[in-house]
């Protein structure tokens, strides 16, 4: 079992940064997918008008 | 991976989230977002605004992906080039697992997406080029044959014919000649730029041109693909691609290239490197013939692909031939 040195303060402010940056990408991936969906299918479905 | 003990061991100051930013060559990425466009917006076909966006950020995630997967691989020559030395994973700032990572995962989300949301032939044409660039270009030819620059510029070739497909879900003729603009355009500009970086490709036993065949047959073959490469840039203009704006750039920058092409032909350009220039435009007064065919090249491209565009988008009808 190996012992891990202690995290410096930079080490841990970095790691924290990466981590939100994935978190942002992640969101936004999700909110790209629910665009694409939206767009493919009103460009499926033929305009109705009234 | 040669010389793995070239490659510094990570620093101790851990990776920011700017540094996987600069492992996609956000240049390099601007440049194919700027000729996908191009072929996208050329190939005259209607698609919803929101998924030719989604198919510009696929092909700029891929070649983000490429980039990533190159510098995972080339870590180790990275580290004893000038040009190269300080990017993230040559400098010890990003560990090569986590540049492989993010190549591979920023790939299959670019294929995928690009496969689901777009269609099937835009996604096999990003795969073979990511595949192409990663595998054929940065793990084989780079490091086997001074014809490796030539054979590799297939990849940074096919963004254009990736948007037409896009939007259309074809690749004709005018897209592919789009690619061979690209595609011939790529040695005058890679030789001209190795010309005063060949002790750097020597040092690390990259076999550039200049390196295996010498200054003086590199200029001359220069010259050589700078007349095919002319005769390709002006071929949009008659094949119903490009108009009237297009034919002026392409033959008034043309000339202009030929001429450059022509004095750097003539100089002694490579012959004698200096090895104290430390920065990229720093060349001895004999290599500054390469460094302005080199740097014109840049904005050659750029005009011709900016022609086109600016034909579709902006200039009226009444201008086409």
């Amino acid at each position: 079992m190996s012992i891990r040195p202690p995290e410096s303060d930079e080490a841990a402010k970095a790691r924290r940064r990466r981590s939100i940056a994935i978190a942002i990408t992640l969101g936004a991936f999700v909110i790209l997918v629910f665009v694409v969906t939206v767009a493919r299918i009103k460009s499926h479905v033929p305009f109705q008008p009234y | 991976m040669t010389d793995a003990a070239a490659i510094p061991a990570p620093t101790a100051a851990p990776a920011r989230w700017q540094d996987f930013i600069v492992l996609l060559k956000p240049r390099v990425m601007s440049l194919v977002v700027f000729t996908a466009l191009t072929g996208l917006v050329c190939a005259r076909a209607p698609m919803n605004p929101v998924l030719a966006g989604v198919a510009i950020l696929c092909i700029a995630v891929g070649a983000g992906a490429s980039a990533s997967l190159n510098m995972w691989y080339d870590a180790d020559i990275d580290a004893q080039m000038r040009r190269t030395r300080h990017r993230p994973v040559a400098s010890g700032r990003v560990q090569g697992a986590d540049a492989l990572a993010l190549g591979i995962i920023l790939s299959l989300f670019s294929v995928g997406m690009m496969g689901l949301a777009i269609n099937l032939l835009a996604a096999a044409l990003l795969a073979f080029t990511i595949v192409f660039y990663a595998v054929v270009y940065t793990i084989w030819l780079k490091r086997s044959t001074p014809q490796n620059i030539v054979i590799g510029g297939l990849a940074g070739a096919l963004p254009p014919v990736i948007g037409w497909a896009a939007a259309s879900g074809t690749a004709p003729l005018n897209a592919w000649l789009l690619c061979a603009i690209i595609f011939l355009w790529t040695p005058p500009h890679f030789w001209a730029l190795s010309l005063y970086t060949t002790s750097d490709y020597a040092k690390v036993g990259v076999p550039m041109m200049p390196v295996v065949r010498g200054a003086a047959s590199t200029r001359r073959q220069i010259l050589a693909y700078s007349v095919i490469f002319l005769a390709a840039a002006v071929a949009p203009a008659f094949t119903g691609l490009g108009g009237r704006v297009y034919l002026a750039v392409s033959g008034l920058g043309g000339l202009a290239f030929f001429a450059l092409a022509l004095r750097l032909f003539f100089s002694r350009a490579g012959d004698a490197v200096d090895e104290r220039a430390e920065g990229l435009y720093d060349v001895k007064p004999g290599a500054k013939h390469a460094r302005n065919l080199f740097a014109f090249s840049i904005a050659y491209l750029f005009l011709l692909f900016a022609a086109l565009l600016a034909e579709r988008l902006l200039v009226l009808p009444v201008l086409r031939p």
